[in-house]
């Protein structure tokens, strides 16, 4: 298969989960009654039927459930989230305002999984079994064990409170692109990704060491190319492509993990409005933000995936 | 092992906490921790005791925000986490393996559509989901395994479907197929007992992934109602003492405990899934692979 028809075939086939994943968005926030509206005439008393089915039309919540699921998708594919219902402002502008500090926040915790991962799993690869690897492999464990929230609570207890290096909180009157909002992101980002180092540590190790034994590096060594060219020109790049194929699941997390991170340190982000959304049962907040993050972990698979076909070929084949 | 232990003493700490009675029948009688998880000190109990207490002889972890034995409250939290960890673990993993049994022994079309339902619960991060359950479904102890159960196995579904495409080559089912088997028979006797081991390393992980998950929608103030007494609710109880300590002096013993206790669980059980995972892979390669540690 040439690799233009793998990344056809793949984005062809990632249609029928995108359909499911904008079913599952919708059905599960609307199977049972609960919504804004019936809350807001709840507390009105004197909205009668009238009023509600009013408000229920302006905000298509009229109708049997697939018509609403039909005027929704009919909706959002030409970009239109709605409305938050209580305050009337626009979902998708609301996104779009969020969104850089969550992508802040992911590629820090990229960035620093990836800074700590690569030099450790090099080092277990090499000394494997000694004092060094055991202890990489605990601290690994215990990467994936730490709960995020707690290990941010931690980390401000630590870093704000005993030692005084950072503010408890980021200041909200800086503009995220302030260098200075560089400093405020290190606690937060530490946290996010604190469980993606855990998880590319793994992984590097136990490919580095399958790595190691294998024919092309005995024959790198027979040539007499120094041991730390064949670790690092050889042995490292063919085990970063199984990193590749974890990306997806580490994006998961990260995703995931900024929920709770956001609220933890109060950062000003899309999973800190998600959370606001659920207290408030915003459903079309809720939704867009759910379609977003099903839709952006399906794209980052599909890259992977891409990545992984062109680093190597022999996945085509399959 | 260590991680074994652990688990057993964090589980029957938990178990005998309190006493535990069910319709008026006293079914455990113990009560190891020494005060009431509920009980507010200074009103009857100890009136010296207040909110915020460090920690002393008296009480080893302190006291909570509203002046409750904290010691008592982690030793009585794990029932929620651990409780739920094991039941939601228990039915993931019949369900997926059933799940990934069929798919992958009829494998063609049925296959195609069950490995795509998968693929589309896998696009969703589980706590994202877990939260929007809790939030339309609001939240119970019950509401809470069927957070983490809806979509929960399909981890364990997908994992089964790739045992079992290679053990239905084998020649044992083909034999059981060709002596009139039936497909029920077939899929129930001989191969998902042959997917089992992956399948328990993957459910011992999930334990843990479980615990964090009970804790973090706790912790978010989606989980049991405030102030009972599980760990990620009491985390969420004194995130406000870190922000702003009462006059100036923080609570820290109402973070490290609690949260301490999480992470002491979660470790352990991951160490008992790599404990177990090693195991395995010794046993299928059929040498016990030198070095033990790899």
């Amino acid at each position: 298969m040439s690799l233009r028809r793998f990344i056809l075939n793949r984005i062809l086939s990632i249609i029928p989960i995108l359909f499911g994943v904008s079913v599952i968005t919708f059905g599960l926030v609307h199977l049972t009654p609960g919504d804004p509206i019936s809350q807001m005439v709840a507390l009105n008393p004197d909205a009668g039927p009238n009023e509600e089915a009013q408000l229920r039309a302006r905000y298509g919540l009229d109708g049997p459930v697939w018509e609403q699921y039909l005027t929704w998708m009919g909706n959002v594919l030409t970009g239109d989230f709605g409305e938050v219902i209580r305050t009337n402002r626009d979902v998708g502008s609301i996104i779009v305002a969020r969104l850089p500090a969550t992508i802040a926040l992911g590629v820090f915790g990229w960035a620093f999984g990836l800074a700590i991962a690569i030099p450790t799993g090099i080092y277990a690869a090499v000394h494997k079994n000694e004092l060094g690897d055991d202890l990489s492999r605990l601290l690994a464990l215990s990467g994936i064990s730490i709960p995020n929230f707690w290990l941010g609570l931690m980390l401000i207890l630590f870093g704000a409170l005993w030692l005084g290096l950072w503010p408890v909180l980021a200041p909200s009157r800086l503009p995220l692109y302030h260098p200075e909002m560089l400093w405020y992101l290190i606690l937060p980002g530490l946290t996010i990704g604190t469980g993606a180092a855990a998880g590319i540590m793994r992984v590097m190790r136990t490919s580095m060491g399958e790595e190691m034994n294998k024919e092309y590096v005995t024959a790198a060594r027979a040539k007499g190319l120094p041991e730390r060219q064949v670790i690092l020109k050889h042995v490292l790049r063919n085990s970063l492509i199984s990193v590749v194929t974890l990306a997806a699941t580490l994006t998961a997390g990260i995703v995931s993990g900024s929920v709770v991170v956001e609220v933890v340190f109060n950062w000003p982000g899309l999973g800190r409005e998600f959370i606001q959304a659920i207290d408030g049962r915003e459903v079309n907040m809720i939704m867009a933000i759910t379609l977003f993050t099903g839709v952006f972990i399906i794209v980052a698979n599909l890259l992977a995936d891409i990545t992984y076909a062109i680093l190597d070929p022999r996945i085509r084949y399959d | 092992m260590l991680g074994v232990v652990v688990v057993l003493l964090m589980s029957l700490a938990a178990i005998f906490a309190r006493p535990i009675v069910i319709g008026g029948i006293p079914v455990q009688p113990f009560g190891i921790a020494p005060h009431d998880p509920t009980t507010i000190l200074y009103l009857g109990a100890d009136p010296s005791a207040g909110v915020y207490d460090p920690p002393s002889t008296d009480y080893p972890m302190g006291t909570d925000n509203s002046g409750r034995d904290l010691f008592s409250r982690v030793l009585y939290g794990g029932r929620y986490s651990i409780s739920i960890g094991f039941i939601v673990i228990a039915i993931n993993a019949t369900i997926g393996a059933v799940y990934g049994a069929v798919s992958g022994y009829y494998g063609g079309w049925v296959d195609e559509i069950m490995m795509r339902i998968v693929d589309t619960i896998f696009a969703f991060p589980f706590l994202i989901l877990a939260l929007i359950i809790i939030a339309v479904l609001g939240s119970s102890y019950w509401n809470l395994v069927l957070a983490f159960t809806l979509f929960g196995w399909a981890g364990y579904g997908r994992l089964v479907r790739g045992e079992v495409l290679s053990i239905k080559e084998n020649e044992y089912v083909l034999a059981a197929k060709a002596l009139g088997a039936r497909d029920r028979s077939v899929i129930f006797k001989h191969i998902i007992p042959n997917a089992m081991p992956p399948l328990l390393v993957l459910a011992t992980l999930g334990i843990g992934t479980t615990v964090i998950g009970v804790a973090a929608l706790g912790f978010l103030g989606l989980g049991l109602g405030p102030g009972t007494a599980e760990w990620g609710t009491m985390l969420d109880a004194t995130r406000e003492t870190l922000i702003q300590g009462p006059e100036g002096q923080i609570p820290w013993w109402a973070t490290v405990f609690p949260g301490g206790a999480i992470f002491l669980f979660v470790m352990a059980m991951n160490l008992i899934g790599d404990g177990v995972n090693d195991a395995l892979d010794a046993q299928e390669t059929g040498i016990g692979k030198q070095g033990g540690g790899a």
